[in-house]
């Protein structure tokens, strides 16, 4: 068989509760796990759960709860549709159609010996983290091609890496649970690991990190089923947002004015916006069909993008509160892994599970391109933060910088070719 | 109890019934294989072929979606079994069983587990239990668009099953049973997790109060929230190299480094696509460090720079470290707030009188009321006025609209690549150069970093 998924993690009973099933990591080289106590996110201290359920009246029976809930969901749908006067195809007949896209890659950064999991742009537009499976974490200047760090993780799955918005560290982890903080150091010898800064714990496996507006905080998600929101100096726990009733898979921060609020997207299929000074979930949007694996804004702020397992990628406007356009095509069958919007946010660029990235038309709904060359998923996907090239990292070890035009490709490879770790999955 | 393997993420191609329908699917025969004859099989030309007519896509893409469910394991090819390649050629393949699909996940077992039951009910009627009646009905609802693919798979199960010998097929009859009842699936949840009453009482509290609060919340017109998508794209649409190029070329095509170049924070004189920005909104002005300089100077001018300088310290408050609240809380007090202070801030007195309350127990967000207030303040008036200005005018004329690079004659000598000073680097210089280090490889003389 071809590539499989398999993280190796195993479904066992929480170490607190033991009712809810919760994720454990096992290491892929069989070698014993040191003991990590993994909850729920019912039992975590920090759960809104037991708190809500103070107001709970002690007659009300689950069917009752749950048909209220129903009641009330059925009621907000029909608010949602009271407003909805137009649809976005109908508003985008006016737009200019697109042209044709003729994206090359120009770049190919070779040198990760297994999946590439995830990478960040720092903000001098030309320089990538990115991070692997077999815990390597590197910094790419990605114009030169040339590797400027690299950091061995004491973890596998690095599932998450982010550029500081000075370009002085990067924040990576995974299936340590950890957000690490590397500054990153300019003399070569230094070992980078001996600088490292241990921010975030959270009691599963981390799925995303972003640093708010300066260096000093950083925003994680978790397959716990929380975000959370550090001080890197000291590590402290500034804030937490419960609400997902399974793994949060990504998050992104809001570029609005006010600064104050960012989205999640989860393995229960809905996309929470929260506030960043109460924890509160303010807007909660359910209408994917599986797994939400990346959210990215709209430059404006005013709506998200959604990519998920159900194939489809999503356009949730957060003034109309409801979700205004899917990207979808019958032939597309495959899980969207990752997406991200060009500068002025016409197009949207979304990575699929098949191999694939498809540029879509975000005003008119139409696939505007499809782009081959991965040999493996792509898992994810950006673009750089003026808008000149985006860059996609796959599971085939390599990431690619693209752009638009013609032009002579070049690819530079850098050493030898690395062997492929085989996919190893465990049974229990 | 006990542990079940699941798989994260996993890709799960959504299956296809259409594919196996007689009449719209591929169309299936009879294939020679050698000198025997292969039952329901389909050629790797009539998959291409079926691909792009049903799915209204290119050869390419049908191609390597084709390849992908062969390499998935949701066709297998019949000679040759080992290469897991669709061939657009004579090839023979076959549609794998349900059973065996790569998708172990919620959907699939969904599936299994109705085949399982339609074969129950098939073999002898009456003989499904009450949970696995209502079951039944539930996931004949639920997935009620693949139902006859549901009964042709149970059929072929229980055809294929009685070819067996009669100890083997009770055997494996016992098998899949006891594997049912162990893996019960709990068709009513959404959720794909067992919750015990305890926490679905929790989860359905929580969600009537997410759904009360949205009930609560004003919604806009989708008229006006679609439109400000068109006007937004519009707008940037000059912006966004992606879409109009930039200039004077796209450093990765041309791996000439002048767009960045001309762009920094230190430049001269900036681009005329750079100050046009300033004039789409206040955040854009803030946002690019030279149009917050251009910005205080022209508040000098107006005796209001104590704004800004407010606003720049409230950020600095609410982004900087823990440990150094209680000091800038103090600091901006002192400075903007304090009666009679050097750069006193004009707040409305019900914010203010908040505020300073606050202040008696500072956290990281004491300053944001006020931090609004004077933010609003700017937007809505010094900000326009400042577009209107002589100051902004002259800047937008004498900005530079560069040319675009020809391209070379000779397009196979490529341009050399040059690095630039890493982020890190240069701010290590500044703070060398603070120390009065002096001797050491800064390399950050030149104005031609690439930073913002």
């Amino acid at each position: 068989m071809c590539d499989q998924t398999f993280l190796a993690i195993t479904f066992g009973p929480c170490d607190s509760c033991s009712e809810n099933p919760v994720g454990r990591q096992s290491r892929l080289d069989g070698r014993s796990q040191r003991a990590t106590k993994n909850i729920c996110s019912c039992c975590s201290p920090f759960c809104p759960f037991p708190m809500a359920c103070q107001g709970l009246a002690s007659g009300e029976t689950l069917k009752s709860l749950k048909a209220e809930s129903e009641t009330l969901r059925k009621k907000l749908e029909e608010e949602r549709k009271k407003l909805h006067d137009v649809e976005l195809e109908k508003v985008a007949e006016k737009a200019e159609a697109l042209g044709e896209l003729n994206m090359k890659t120009r770049r190919t950064l070779k040198g990760h010996g297994n999946k590439v999991l995830c990478m960040d742009w720092c903000k001098d537009k030309r320089r990538i983290v990115s991070s692997s499976q077999d815990g390597k974490v590197i910094v790419w200047d990605a114009f030169t091609t040339n590797k400027e760090h690299a950091v061995t993780m004491p973890t596998t799955w690095v599932m998450a890496c982010a550029y500081a918005p000075s370009g002085c560290a990067i924040a990576c982890g995974g299936l340590d649970n950890k957000c690490s903080v590397y500054p990153l150091s300019l003399d070569k010898d230094e070992n980078l690991a001996a600088k490292k800064k241990s921010v975030a714990m959270h009691t599963n496996y981390l799925s995303g990190c972003t640093f708010t507006n300066s260096d000093m905080q950083i925003l994680t998600s978790s397959g716990d089923g929380t975000s959370a929101l550090w001080d890197v100096e000291s590590g402290q726990l500034l804030q937490s947002f419960h609400g997902h009733s399974a793994d949060v898979l990504t998050l992104d921060l809001a570029p609005s004015e006010t600064g104050n609020t960012f989205v999640s997207g989860g393995s229960d299929k809905k996309a929470n916006v929260w506030d960043l000074r109460s924890g509160q979930n303010v807007q909660s949007f359910d209408t994917h069909d599986s797994d939400i694996n990346c959210v990215k804004y709209y430059p404006s702020g005013d709506a998200f993008a959604s990519a998920s397992d159900d194939s489809t990628c999503r356009l949730f406007d957060l003034r109309a509160d409801r979700e205004v356009s899917i990207y979808s095509k019958d032939s597309i069958m495959f899980g969207a892994a990752s997406v991200d919007f060009s500068l002025s946010g016409r197009l949207l660029f979304a990575g699929y599970n098949d191999y694939t990235i498809n540029v879509w038309d975000v005003l008119k709904g139409t696939r505007v391109a499809i782009l081959f060359g991965h040999e493996n998923r792509v898992s994810s996907l950006r673009v750089s933060p003026d808008g000149t090239a985006f860059c996609s990292g796959s599971w085939d070890n390599t990431l690619r910088v693209r752009q638009e035009g013609r032009g002579v490709v070049r690819e530079l490879k850098q050493g030898g070719t690395t062997p492929y770790l085989k996919n190893i999955f465990l049974f229990n | 109890q006990g542990c079940n393997t699941m798989t994260s993420r996993t890709s799960s191609p959504l299956y296809h019934p259409t594919m196996t329908d007689p009449d719209m699917g591929v169309k299936m025969r009879n294939q020679r294989l050698l000198i025997t004859v292969i039952p329901h099989a389909m050629t790797g030309n009539d998959v291409i072929e079926w691909l792009i007519q049903k799915y209204n896509i290119t050869e390419e893409e049908a191609r390597h979606l084709g390849g992908l469910l062969v390499q998935y394991g949701y066709i297998y090819p019949l000679r040759d079994p080992r290469s897991l390649l669709l061939r657009s050629d004579d090839s023979p393949y076959r549609f794998q069983t349900p059973y065996f699909w790569t998708s172990s996940r919620w959907p699939a077992s969904e599936l299994d587990y109705a085949i399982y039951l339609a074969k129950k009910n098939i073999r002898k009627q009456g003989e499904l239990v009450d949970y696995e009646k209502e079951n039944y009905s539930i996931l004949h609802k639920r997935i009620n668009h693949t139902w006859d693919f549901v009964v042709m798979q149970a059929r072929e199960q229980l055809r294929a099953s009685k070819q067996r010998r009669k100890a083997d097929r009770i055997v494996l009859e016992c098998q899949e049973q006891a594997y049912w009842l162990i893996n019960k699936p709990c068709v009513n949840m959404p959720l794909y997790y067992h919750y015990t009453t305890t926490i679905l009482l929790r989860y359905y509290y929580y969600t009537t109060i997410i759904h009360r609060r949205a009930l609560g919340r004003n919604r806009v017109k989708s008229s006006i929230c679609l439109e400000s998508f068109m006007k937004y794209s519009e707008q940037y649409l000059h912006h966004d190299p992606i879409m109009s190029g930039c200039l004077p070329s796209n450093p990765w095509i041309s791996d000439d480094t002048s767009h960045w170049t001309i762009n920094t924070d230190m430049v001269g004189t900036p681009t005329r696509l750079r100050v046009e920005r300033w004039s789409f909104s206040f955040m854009e002005l803030l946002n690019d460090s030279m149009g917050r300089r251009e910005f205080m100077i022209y508040l000098e001018k107006e005796f209001s720079a104590e704004n800004l300088c407010f606003w720049v310290a409230c950020e600095d408050l609410r982004h900087g470290e823990s440990s150094k609240i209680i000091l800038k809380v103090e600091e901006v007090y002192k400075n903007f707030l304090a009666p009679g202070a050097a750069r006193w801030v004009n707040i409305d007195s019900k914010t203010m009188e908040r505020t300073l309350e606050g202040i008696k127990r500072p956290h990281r967000f004491i300053m944001d009321d006020a931090q609004m207030h004077i933010y609003f303040l700017m937007k809505k008036d010094s900000y326009p006025r400042y577009l209107k200005s002589e100051l902004y005018k002259n800047m937008l004329a004498k900005a530079i609209v560069p040319q675009e690079t020809k391209k070379s004659v000779f397009p196979f000598m490529r341009r050399q690549r040059h690095s630039s000073p890493s982020p890190a680097m240069v701010t290590q210089a500044t703070e060398d150069d603070g120390k009065a280090k002096g001797a050491g490889p800064t390399g950050t003389s030149s104005t031609t970093n690439s930073q913002i």
